[in-house]
Formats: structure tokens, sequence, C-alpha cells
């Protein structure tokens, strides 16, 4: 499989290796304009198979370190269905970190090396799960805002050029429904109960609100990358798009909630046909994306922690695997 | 990944698509399938304590106080240790065991909550009134399922334990005399399987892994030891439901139970080690109420939330 980067090194290329390279390039640039697919073997940019990687191993990531808010409360949860549906919410999300975790390791990287590269704090991951979850009315307000927004990001990465990411968010957005549903039942609930649990869910929608609108991305001027995606069919809707779009399904979810949005500036625009928002803290998101937030190294601890705490084991298993292996060749 | 899942892909590239974020507000967990998850496969016809708990209210079940009794001691087992496992999600050794961990502490939370249910239509009260509302005292699990996790290994131990029990109680309380225990016990039964299968395999990796974690397993096994002689023990009620047929004499599995995990530690090379007969047995107690220290702990953090706010449902 060809890895050098064709727009940087073609002088070193011997006359087959840049015709390969040439062909390469007119494979992928047909598969690109055709929406179709991109998969492991083929020919590929450089700089396409770094941005996937990237992509791909933060989104693993986001869905690993995101396991954590929420398991806060599994011990807590304050009904037998609501801590069983917490734990297979939370388990899916391991399940999503392993699809993507594999995606990625088509892509020539290990699960290890992301891993380790999360763990030294050298990659990145959604910034919201920076926020702490404080209160019950969090696993509502985290699973109707942050899965809702994740599934609006997520579901046109169905159609993504590279295969076995696309199809691996089929799963995954399916899985993500299911949660979104579950989140703004548990804020439903809330809502129709005591002033003291409606009280809860409101405090827990106000907290994250723009952190959730946030998850989309910097504004459309300021996202150097994504013009780039959308080229490559990685992307398929800008980060304003994608934002407006979830406004205006919030805006209508949350009256049935009976809650309300922290947003006072929310409209429909009806010359662009688009919902608009109030202003964003962009700079506090800039912030916790640089580790300030309240939890960023509380989450990497605890992820350090059960990578170090599990090394033993990790190495029994590969050992166990290797004697057996050494006994089936001796047989 | 199968037909069903791929049907999608082509077809609906809008934001609207399949992984849509419409709450159809009726819809919305109304089934009630808490434990629906597609990572998870349930097998057989799922019976779910919801059923029970629609099967009580119709007036179609009710078990005699004795059944009862008996169901709140399952039923306290599973939830304990349902408790337990819940805190290895996001910390366990590697993602697969994040998975598998999860996936048997929401296996023991199922059973824990139809037993519950189906013991709490004895007195009028719900699973979560039972899970709740009960001071240490009132609940009767052994004294195994409260043992802290540990590390991986003690964890592992205490499950190897656990799921050969449960394996040998489940495999005879499918011919209870009380179809509910049955139709719960049938169900448990599947699941409790892949957690001796995981649990042994697991026995024989960190035995025969490195030293370390032979080392660790060991000492795990003398840990939870203790606690086995419990699991076994008979007394007034388990006889009367022995006699009745609705229950077992828990002695009675003890003979498959020494056989099935002998042949596993006996293959794990740790029989002569760990030499099990000469590991003195705690007195128990724990199907009177009384507990360990570790029970206590458990139940505050448990019970925390819903004690904050008595009679809201959730």
């Amino acid at each position: 499989m060809a890895s050098q980067n064709l727009q940087s090194v073609p002088a070193e290329l011997s006359p087959e290796e840049l015709e390969r390279e040439q062909a390469g390039q007119a494979y992928f640039d047909r598969i690109i304009s055709e929406d179709s697919r991109i998969e492991p073997r083929d020919w590929m940019p450089e700089a396409y198979r770094k941005t996937l990687l990237r992509q791909i191993s933060q989104h693993a990531h986001s869905e690993i370190i995101g396991m954590q808010p929420e398991a806060n409360w599994i011990t807590r949860a304050p009904s037998l269905k609501r801590k069983a549906i917490l734990m297979a919410k939370v388990q899916d999300e391991a399940g999503h970190g392993l699809y993507l975790y594999s995606a990625a390791e088509t892509l020539g990287q290990s699960r290890d090396k992301m891993t380790s590269d999360l763990i030294a704090g050298r990659a990145r991951y959604s910034s919201i799960f920076n926020y702490p979850a404080v209160s019950w009315a969090d696993m509502g307000a985290i699973g109707w805002l942050v899965d809702g927004a994740a599934i609006c990001n997520q579901v046109p990465l169905c159609r993504a050029s590279y295969g076995p990411y696309g199809r691996a968010m089929v799963r995954i957005c399916k899985e993500e429904s299911f949660h979104q549903r579950q989140g703004f039942e548990i804020l439903l609930e809330l809502s129709n109960g005591t002033p003291a649990q409606k009280a809860m869910a409101q405090d827990a929608v106000n907290r994250w609100y723009a952190p959730a609108l946030m998850m989309f991305g910097p504004p459309d001027d300021d996202s150097p990358n994504s013009k780039q995606s959308m080229a490559w069919n990685i992307k398929r809707f800008s980060n304003d798009e994608l934002r407006s779009r979830f406004v205006g399904m919030m805006v209508e979810q949350v009256k049935v909630l009976g809650l309300t949005l922290p947003d006072k500036d929310i409209r429909f625009n009806e010359e662009t046909k688009k919902w608009e928002h109030g202003p964003l803290d962009w700079n506090e998101f800039k912030d916790v994306l640089a580790g300030k937030g309240p939890c960023n190294a509380q989450r990497l601890e605890r992820r350090r922690e059960a990578h170090d705490d599990g090394a033993w084991v990790r190495e029994a298993a590969a050992e166990y695997a290797r004697k057996q292996a050494e006994k089936e060749y001796a047989a | 990944m199968t037909a069903p899942v791929n049907e999608n892909e082509n077809k609906d590239f809008s934001i609207e698509g399949h992984g849509d974020i419409s709450v159809g507000v009726k819809g919305a967990g109304a089934s009630g399938d808490g434990s629906a998850s597609a990572t998870r496969i349930t097998p057989g016809n799922a019976l779910r304590p919801e059923d029970i708990a629609l099967e009580i209210r119709k007036g179609q079940v009710k078990p005699s106080d004795d059944v009862a009794e008996y169901a709140l001691r399952i039923g306290d087992d599973g939830l304990i240790l349902a408790q337990r496992l819940g805190h290895w999600i996001s910390r366990a050794p590697e993602l697969e065991e994040d998975v598998a961990l999860g996936n048997i502490a929401l296996d023991q939370l199922g059973h824990a909550r139809s037993f519950l249910t189906y013991a709490g239509a004895a007195w009028d009260k719900s699973e979560d009134d039972l899970a709740y509302f009960r001071r240490e005292h009132e609940f009767r699990s052994a004294h195994l399922f409260e043992q802290p996790n540990g590390d991986f290994a003690v964890t592992i131990a205490r499950q190897f334990i656990v799921s050969h029990y449960q394996f040998e109680l489940y495999k005879r309380l499918t011919g209870s005399t009380d179809a509910t225990i049955a139709a719960i016990a049938a169900k448990a039964l599947k699941e409790v399987d892949y957690h001796r299968d995981h649990s042994a395999q697991w026995v024989l990796r960190l035995a025969g892994g490195t030293e370390e974690s032979r080392r660790r397993i060991v000492r795990a096994f003398k840990l939870v030891w203790p606690y086995v002689e419990e699991l076994f023990e008979d007394d007034e009620l388990t006889g009367r439901l022995a006699e009745s047929g609705a229950g077992v004499q828990p002695s009675s599995l003890r003979a498959d139970f020494d056989q099935l995990t002998g042949e596993i530690l006996s293959e794990a090379g740790l029989d002569d080690e760990l030499a099990l007969e000469r590991i003195p047995q705690s007195l128990g107690g724990g199907r009177q109420g009384k507990h360990s220290e570790h029970l206590g702990y458990l139940l505050a953090e448990m019970q925390v939330l819903a004690r904050e706010h008595p009679g809201a449902s959730w």
C-alpha cells in the first residue's frame, strides 16, 4: 500500500512508483466524484488517511472518555430500571469505542498506539466530557442534548467516503438514537415529577445546552479543516448548518418536556430558512479544549489508571495465549 | 454486520435518517425494555420484570410468603453483585472487559429485578421499594456478593464461585413448582452459563499467564473462598421449599459445584496450591440479615438519591 505523500515527495519516486501513485490518485478521485467508497486496501492520499485517522480515533476516544460522566451515576441510579438502562448505555459506548478503534486500525494504526496517545494527552476527545455530571438529571440532559447533537453530527457520517467508518457509524447511530430517546424520557419524567425533580431537570438543561451546541465545532468561518473534509466526502454538512438544524429540533422538543432552553435569542430566520441561536462562549470552548475544563485531568487520570491497573491482566492474557499456541504447535 | 443494518446505508442520507433524534413521546421508553441494547443478546423469550409486575397487577400471580422470602434472597444476591460489578464499567483492564463485566452486571440486575418484583408481590411492594427503602439488616444476600471488587483477579474469583453456584441453583429451579420462579430461572440459567464460561476462561488465563497473574489469582481465591460455605447452608425455609418443590436445599447443589469448579481449578493447576478444603469458612448470616461491614457503604451509595426523594417517580 502506498504510504508516501504524492504532493510532497514526487521527486523521490521511481517512474514505476510514480505511475502507480498517479493511477491510485486517479482511482481515488473517481471514487470520490462518484460519491462511492474507499476501502482499506485502496490507494488513498496520505492527507486523507491522516485526516480520517485523526477523526476516527478522536471519535473513539470520545466514546471511551464519554463513558465516565455516565458511569458516575450507575451506582446511584434512583430506580433499578434506570440503573439497567444506564448500564446498557455505557456498555454500548464501550462497544462504539471498539468498532471505531477497529475502523481506525484499518488505516494502519494499532489500538495500543491510539490508547497511549490518549493517556499521554497527545490525542483529543470531545471536549464536552470535561464537564461534570453532578446530578441525576444530567443523565437525561446528556442523552437528550449531547447524544442528540452527536447524532446530528454522525448521521451524515454513515455515508462518509471511507467504508469502514461509514459502516461503523450506521450501527452507532442506531444505538445513539435509542440513547437520545432514553435521555429525553428521563427529563420528561423529572419534568412531570416533584418541583425538586423539575428544577433538577431545568438546571441540567441549562448547563448542557451551550456545550452541546459547541459540539458541532467552531463556526464555519473559523473551521479550517472543514472544507477539505467536505471535498473528500467525509463531512457532508458544515458545522453551522448542523448546529442550526439541531437547535430547530431542540426548540420543539423542549416544549414537550415542559422545560426551556437557556437562550433568549433562538429564532427561525424566515429569509435564510434557518434556525439561529444566541452567542456562544467560544473562549470557554477553547479553554476546555486546552485542558482547562473542570474534569480534564480527572477524565484522563481515570483512563490512565484503568489502563495501568489492567496491564498485568493484558500481559497475562497474552502470555497465556502464547503458551497455548506453543502447546498446540508441539502437539 | 447483518443485512438489516446495511439497508439504510445508501438510501437515506438525510439528517432525519435512521439515526434520527425525533422523540415519539409516546414511544420513548414506553416499551419498558430498559435493558435493550444492540450489543446484548438475550437468549430465549426474555421474561422481563415488567411482565411479572403486570401479572401481579392483574392478580395472575402471587408468591406464598415462603416463596417470597426465597425470591428475596436470590434477588438480593443478584442486586448486590450487580452493584459491585457496575463499578467496573469504564475501569476494566481492556474495553472488551468493560463490555463483558457490564453485561454480567446487567444480567444479574435483570435477574434481581425479576426476583424482587415477584417477592414484593407478597407484601405489596415494588422492586424499588425493596431495593431502595430497606435497611442493611433487611437484606438477605450472602456475604460473598457484597465482597469488594478488589483487583481484577478478586472480581474473577468471586464471579467464578457465584456463577457456578447460580448455574446449579437455576438449573434446578427451572423445575420449580412455582411457575414464576421456574420462568425466571430458565432465563437466568442461559445467561449464567455464559458468566461461568467467562470466569472459567479468566481463571485459566490468570493461573497460566504470568507469575504475577498467578500470584494474584491465588491470593484472590484465598480472599473470597471463606464465603463459599454460606451459599450451601440449608435452613428451615429452604427445607420447607424443597419439600413443596418450589425451591431446593442449597446443600444439594454442593457436590456438582465442587465437581465443576474442581475441574477448572485442577486444569488451572491451582488445586494443590490453594488447598481450598483447609481455608476456614466464615460464619455467614446474610440470609438472616447479618452482614459484613461492606454492605452499609454499598447501600448508602445505591440508595442515596432515591431516599432524597421518597415517593418520587423516575
